[in-house]
């Protein structure tokens, strides 16, 4: 053998034993996306920027994961979160460091306070320029502590695969919740062996598992012993996927059944038993038979002061059962006489069993006849008029043109307090709405997440014209990405929820709450290349609906509302459920 | 009321913050807090004084409970624990009366670390009563600068047996 052809041999080999490294060692970047294939990932939202490159570069040869370039990183971790909820998997989306980072910082806060599965990735500056106050440089993981479930700062490549593991498992299990992974450029580009580990050891995470035997059957108890017992149902219904067990839980008992705003689709609107949603401007019948319980069965619900009211005054004559995956939530704003902590969904089923093997047979006739009563005498309503459009009015048009089957987003505002009261759920995970955190900006983005889960879908942002201007740049994304959104803005050209409170509380002193200076919406659309129409009257509300609806591009309705409307009932903050205004 | 938290985390970067912030942003007053790492090097353990209500320490063992890092907690309050802190303090001791301190300083049962021309540094460990005694004590010299090490605390017998002690959820 020649010593030519040895040596072309040896370096052939030499090329192999690379070769074989290589596809052993991946990047990064590799090992990240590997990983979110792992974890079933099938759309990220995102944004690219000068730390998270190679991620992008690796996004551009990857076929199985769907990219939706967002306008704004807001937009692109409200779209996740919108996912999230319409799914029940967990949202995943993307940013660069510093200022991409902080942009999430709002849709983070918001997934927290909502308890929505959300895992948030951001590029971050090369190790050794951390903590110089490098270029693009932000302490995203410090900034995100208190609004995370837990945030990772990603230091050496080979624990790369075991923190996206890990992410995955905390924002999913327990209660839910936005995890942050923080990845460094160099991170991103250094080499690892890909091992995904089939084990987590996270020895102080033990989400609450066994439900406690003893509290189901004082729970049991006190069902059986109550005259007036009332079903608080919250988002951890929706969660747990516990709508079956809460139906089944009404039936039995023939308890009404009140929700937060977070629990709306959890019980079907139209159900008889159905009292609608308690608390700020929840119907005056839930309010009045929270007041007057004696038994208050909260599932999945945190005791927001939005619902409570003045605390000390809340459900004063009630005994309350308090069913929570976060035990710390039991007994955190309101006592609880029998706390669960658990899972509602398996919590139920304990309790059903119980009641069952008792013989429920509660007789609530008195008590459902003075409920009957506060709904007839009570009912939400609002003055119809034949010449200007009341926002109720579109809601409840949204409603009978979608057949109470369309998803719903909704900003912050008034308008979507009357989508509560005046949109007919009848499943979960179709009403959308940022419930804690009260995102303005939130709906448009989250719809478009809502839309990626359900292509087929007719979704609906309900909007204020306030709200909508706080992320309308996805109005691009929207359209880019062919996403038939309707948007239904409520325009009453006023901050409106703030104006009510001015008018209310304030002497009318409308302070920076009129919106003159805003855009003609119809033109707004049609530079992004939507529909817009902008309707004036009542009689143009349904056909405009139903257009958009029937339509497979993307809508914005410019309902141009009654500005003088408030939203009632109304429980002034900090006064007790029965001191409603407007009832 | 005064309670004292046995506290065990994962030693992981982040810890200390997580836990200061989770009092910070929930409003708990935190009286002192002291860390250092096990037996275990992986495990760090965490001494923590809270003044609050029974309803107030619920809320903050759940809370503290509920992060990720947070292994295991234990009220040990009602128990019976040894508990001890350290103080360093440098009083003004011209050579005139560094007699008097020395003397207080032997009934403290404390330690002379340093000399300086004019200043002593004792050392003392003891449980905070102590510490607070030994300090009013030297007060009178004239204290230059006192650091204490917050309380470290133990509860009497085998461990995982201490009495009434109860691990929180």
């Amino acid at each position: 053998m020649s010593s030519a052809v040895l040596e072309e041999l040896q370096v052939r080999s030499r090329d192999d034993v690379n070769k074989a490294i290589k596809e052993e060692h991946l990047t990064g970047a590799q090992i990240l996306l590997k990983a979110l294939e792992k974890e079933g990932v099938e759309v990220i939202f995102g944004y690219p920027g000068g730390a998270n490159i190679p991620i992008y570069d690796e996004l551009y040869r990857t076929k199985n994961i769907t990219h939706i370039l967002t306008r704004h990183e807001q937009g692109a971790v409200h779209a996740a979160d919108g996912y999230a909820r319409a799914t029940g998997k967990p949202g995943v989306c993307l940013a660069t460091s510093g200022p991409g980072a902080t942009n999430l910082v709002t849709g983070i806060a918001n997934a927290y306070m909502d308890s929505i599965p959300l895992v948030a990735i951001t590029g971050q500056v090369a190790l050794g320029l951390l903590g110089r106050d490098s270029f693009q440089e932000a302490d995203i993981t410090g900034i995100t502590t208190p609004i995370t479930k837990y945030s990772y700062l990603v230091k050496d490549v080979r624990d790369l695969a075991r923190i996206v593991h890990e992410a995955f498992h905390l924002a999913t299990t327990g209660r839910p919740g936005p995890v942050l992974i923080d990845l460094p450029k160099d991170i991103t580009v250094q080499k690892a062996e890909f091992k995904y580990p089939p084990e987590l050891d996270l020895p102080g995470y033990k989400p609450r598992t066994m439900i406690n035997a003893a509290q189901i059957g004082k729970a049991a108890q006190a069902i059986l012993e109550a005259k007036r017992p009332v079903i608080f149902a919250g988002g951890g219904v929706i969660n747990a996927g516990a709508s079956k067990e809460l139906l089944a839980l009404a039936t039995l008992t023939g308890a009404p059944v009140t929700y937060s705003l977070m629990g709306k689709g959890a019980f079907p609107d139209a159900h008889p038993q159905c009292l609608g949603m308690v608390g700020m401007h929840g119907t005056a019948y839930a309010n009045y038979a929270v007041w007057e319980s004696d038994l208050l069965i909260g599932l999945g619900v945190r005791f927001d002061d939005r619902v409570t009211g003045k605390l000390s005054t809340f459900a004063s004559q009630a005994k309350v059962i308090h069913i929570d995956i976060d035990p710390a939530e039991l007994g955190k704003n309101v006592v609880a006489h029998v706390p669960i902590a658990g899972d509602v969904k398996e919590a139920l089923s304990e309790l059903l069993k119980v009641l069952k093997a008792k013989g429920c047979n509660l007789d609530l006739a008195s008590w459902r006849q003075k409920i009957d009563n506060w709904k007839r005498e009570y009912p939400l309503r609002y003055e119809k008029s034949g010449n200007v459009i009341k926002p109720q009015y579109v809601i409840e048009q949204i409603n009978e043109v979608t057949k109470g089957e369309a998803y719903i987003v909704t900003e912050v505002g008034q308008h979507q307090m009357w989508a509560a009261q005046y949109y007919q759920s009848s499943k979960p995970r179709t009403f959308f709405t940022s419930g804690g955190l009260g995102t303005m900006g939130f709906g448009l983005p989250a719809a478009m997440g809502v839309q990626m889960a359900h292509p087929e879908a007719v979704v609906f942002n309900i909007a204020g014209d306030g709200s909508i201007q706080m992320n309308s740049q996805e109005f691009a994304t929207i359209v880019h990405n062919k996403l038939p959104i309707n948007v239904a803005i409520l325009n009453n050209h006023y901050l409106g929820m703030v104006r009510q409170w001015q008018e209310l509380f304030f002497g009318k002193r409308y302070s920076h709450t009129d919106m003159t200076g805003q855009p003609d919406f119809v033109k707004l659309a049609e530079a992004y290349g939507a529909v817009g129409l902008r309707v004036e009257k009542p009689e143009d509300v349904r056909p405009a609906l139903e257009e958009a609806a029937a339509s497979p591009r993307a809508y914005i309705l410019d309902f141009v509302v009654d500005e003088s409307e408030n939203v009632f009932p109304m429980v002034p903050a900090g006064a007790s459920l029965n001191e409603m205004l407007g009832r | 009321m005064k309670h004292t938290l046995a506290v065990l985390v994962e030693n992981r970067p982040g810890v200390l913050t997580r836990i200061a912030g989770l009092f910070a942003r929930r409003g708990y007053n935190i009286d002192s807090l002291a860390v250092g790492r096990t037996d275990n090097p992986l495990i760090s353990r965490m001494t923590i004084v809270v003044d609050g209500d029974d309803r107030v320490i619920e809320q903050v063992s759940k809370q503290l409970y509920k992060l990720i890092d947070v292994i295991k907690l234990t009220d040990i309050t009602n128990d019976e624990y040894v508990d001890r802190e350290m103080i360093l303090i440098k009083v003004n001791a011209d050579p005139a009366i560094r007699g008097e301190i020395m003397q207080i300083v032997e009934i403290f049962r404390a330690r002379i670390v340093d000399i300086g021309r004019n200043s002593l540094i004792i050392e003392a460990t003891g449980d905070e009563g102590k510490i607070n005694a030994i300090e009013s004590a030297l007060r009178p010299f004239g204290i230059r600068e006192v650091v204490r090490t917050g309380k470290i605390a133990m509860s009497r017998g085998p461990k995982h047996k201490n009495g009434k002690s109860q691990e929180l959820l």
